[in-house]
């Protein structure tokens, strides 16, 4: 082994303060690949069976006495809400674990953070290795919602951009959480009961929010899920939003997003400068 | 290495957490090729001034530059060069022992051009050519911390900074560590590192700075150490646990010093041989006696009245 250069003629540090993010989602993206053939039977399966039992078997009984939702099949009002859900979910799996894993169970981020790399360009990276598997999943989804015919016109396609919206905008926020935390995974069990099945369940997904009782819908408007769903049906069939109602939807995600990253950017920070 | 410019530098360096002093405001001075070595008992305030050095804590009060910057406000330019073999190693489990020197190279932004023959040279520099391609989870404790410093190389460093880079490991893998460590120095990289092992400070330290409860108690080469603060040779006796208190008055007459440990006693000569002589003719007969010449240890029970590890 020798030292040949030196790192004064090696390391650039300019373009790491540039591109530092970049490294961070190498190296997510290498950890995915060994999980490959899991993740792609995941990201197949799971819509297909669910596709199968909710969007065609109970959609069936829906269109046959109801004559859809909202003017459409109900596998066209369904899919942009499970194309949302599965981008928060898979975002979810892809930050959380990462993050406890990198400040607790093997210290990782602290092997970067001695690097030029700093905590803000590994949040940044972990979130956008999350959002790529958040990508390549709701791509996934959305073929097999045209598979089974749920897209009316090429517009379906529109509910990629909002599930996408709905995944960065959670994945942000919850990374923050995630490397606030000093439990581990039990925290993370007892969100996903008590958080994230409510608000899949009270969001408008199965259902129009204005359908249930108004006691109950503030959870829908709290929610990042419900917010992107109507902006997904406005797109994709032409649900009606008021242009108001519409600044809402975006306003609500851009702030909880920008929120998020700050939020995720000072845990970070916080927790690898202790 | 006196003329070699200054890599390191600080003065009146204060860490506190709350009410807690974790560094006293200390002053030193590293040198570019030098292997210099911070020796103190856990709580000494060690890995803190390391931490400090590498830029990922910031300090109370004082100063501090590495390579001429201040780490507070230039921490990704100081990180550049530097190679940080933490106490307990972080490496990527879910990776292979090549995987986490390519990554690693990765995190310096390094070409892939340049990183691959980088790997050959220090799987072979870490002596896991046959470990590649398995994965981390998979290695021993020894290899591990092989793999943690030659990551740490990957982007060849001005400074390597090792905390306590052998606690933990089995004699052999000691060795073979050092055995690496030294072929470092030998090459003129500027090592850096904390140890409560005296073995390990006298094997490949230029110079010490002994710490404890945050202060310097005393800075200068391992020999220059023992020579200022020791005798060339200790006795070590023991009469018996219940039996040591009883004689130590009498021994405390016939050499220059004596420190009474539970289970022995020692004596500091410049000869050991004859001070045990005087000790049978004065009719004092230890259970054992061992002649052996001053150590780190001994610098250290001076200076703080303590052993290194307790």
């Amino acid at each position: 082994m020798s030292i040949r250069q030196g790192s004064l003629a090696l390391v650039n540090v300019e373009r790491i303060k540039n591109r530092g993010a970049f490294a961070v989602v190498e190296s997510r993206a290498m950890i995915l690949m060994k999980y490959l053939p899991s993740l792609l039977s995941v990201a197949v399966a799971n819509p297909f069976l669910y596709l199968l039992a909710v969007g065609v078997g109970v959609g069936k009984l829906i269109n046959t006495h109801s004559g859809g939702v909202d003017g459409v099949k109900y596998l066209t009002f369904l899919a942009p809400a499970l194309l949302a859900t599965a981008a928060i979910q898979n975002a979810m799996d892809e930050v959380v674990f990462p993050t406890l894993e990198g400040f607790k169970w093997h210290k990782s981020f602290f092997a970067i953070n001695a690097t030029p790399i700093t905590g803000k360009q590994i949040a940044n990276g972990v979130l956008m290795a999350a959002m790529a598997r958040v990508l390549f999943s709701v791509t996934v989804y959305g073929a097999i919602v045209y598979l089974f015919g749920g897209f009316t016109s090429m517009r379906g396609w529109l509910a990629i951009p909002t599930s996408l919206a709905a995944g960065a905008a959670f994945g942000a926020f919850i990374m923050g959480i995630a490397a606030w935390a000093k439990n581990d995974d039990s925290f993370f069990m007892i969100l996903g009961r008590f958080v994230m099945m409510p608000l899949f369940l009270f969001s408008g997904t199965f259902y129009q929010l204005s359908t249930m009782p108004i006691y109950l819908r503030w959870i829908g408007w709290l929610s990042p899920l419900w917010h992107t769903t109507e902006l997904g049906r406005f797109m994709t069939y032409g649900h009606h939003i008021t242009a108001m109602m519409f600044v809402v939807h975006i306003g609500y995600i851009a702030v909880m997003f920008t929120g998020g990253i700050i939020f995720s950017h000072r845990q970070f920070e916080r927790r690898l400068s202790k | 290495m006196a003329n070699q410019e200054v890599l390191i530098e600080a003065k009146a360096l204060v860490k506190r957490y709350g009410d807690f002093t974790a560094v006293a405001g200390i002053d030193f001075q590293v040198r570019k090729g030098e292997s210099f070595g911070f020796l103190g008992p856990n709580g000494a305030g060690k890995s803190t001034t390391m931490r400090i050095i590498a830029a990922t804590l910031t300090r109370t009060s004082g100063e501090i530059t590495i390579l001429g910057k201040d780490p507070e406000k230039f921490g990704p330019e100081i990180k550049a060069h530097l190679g940080v073999v933490p106490q307990t190693d972080n490496l990527d489990q879910a990776l292979t022992v090549e995987e986490n020197l390519y990554i690693y190279g990765r995190y310096f932004g390094l070409s892939k051009k340049f990183i691959k023959p980088k790997i050959e040279e220090l799987l072979e520099f870490a002596q896991l050519v046959e470990k590649r391609a398995v994965k981390v989870e998979a290695l021993s404790g020894g290899m591990k911390r092989r793999l943690t410093i030659a990551r740490a190389l990957v982007s060849e460093p001005e400074i390597l900074m090792l905390d306590e880079p052998t606690t933990g490991l089995d004699p052999q893998a000691r060795h073979i560590l050092w055995d690496r460590l030294f072929r470092l120095k030998e090459q003129g990289v500027t090592l850096l590192l904390t140890t409560h092992y005296m073995d390990e400070a006298e094997q490949l330290c230029d110079r010490l700075m002994v710490m404890d409860k945050g202060s310097i108690m005393a800075e200068d080469s391992p020999a220059g150490l023992i020579k200022n603060y020791s005798t060339k040779e200790v006795l070590e006796v023991r009469f018996g646990s219940d039996r040591n208190a009883i004689v130590a008055p009498q021994l405390r007459e016939l050499c220059e010093r004596i420190e009474v440990l539970p289970d022995r006693i020692l004596m500091y000569a410049d000869d050991g041989e004859t001070l045990l002589h005087e000790l049978g003719q004065k009719g004092l007969h230890p259970l054992t006696s061992l002649v052996r010449r001053s150590s780190l240890e001994d610098v250290f029970l001076r200076l703080t009245g303590r052993t290194l590890v307790d």
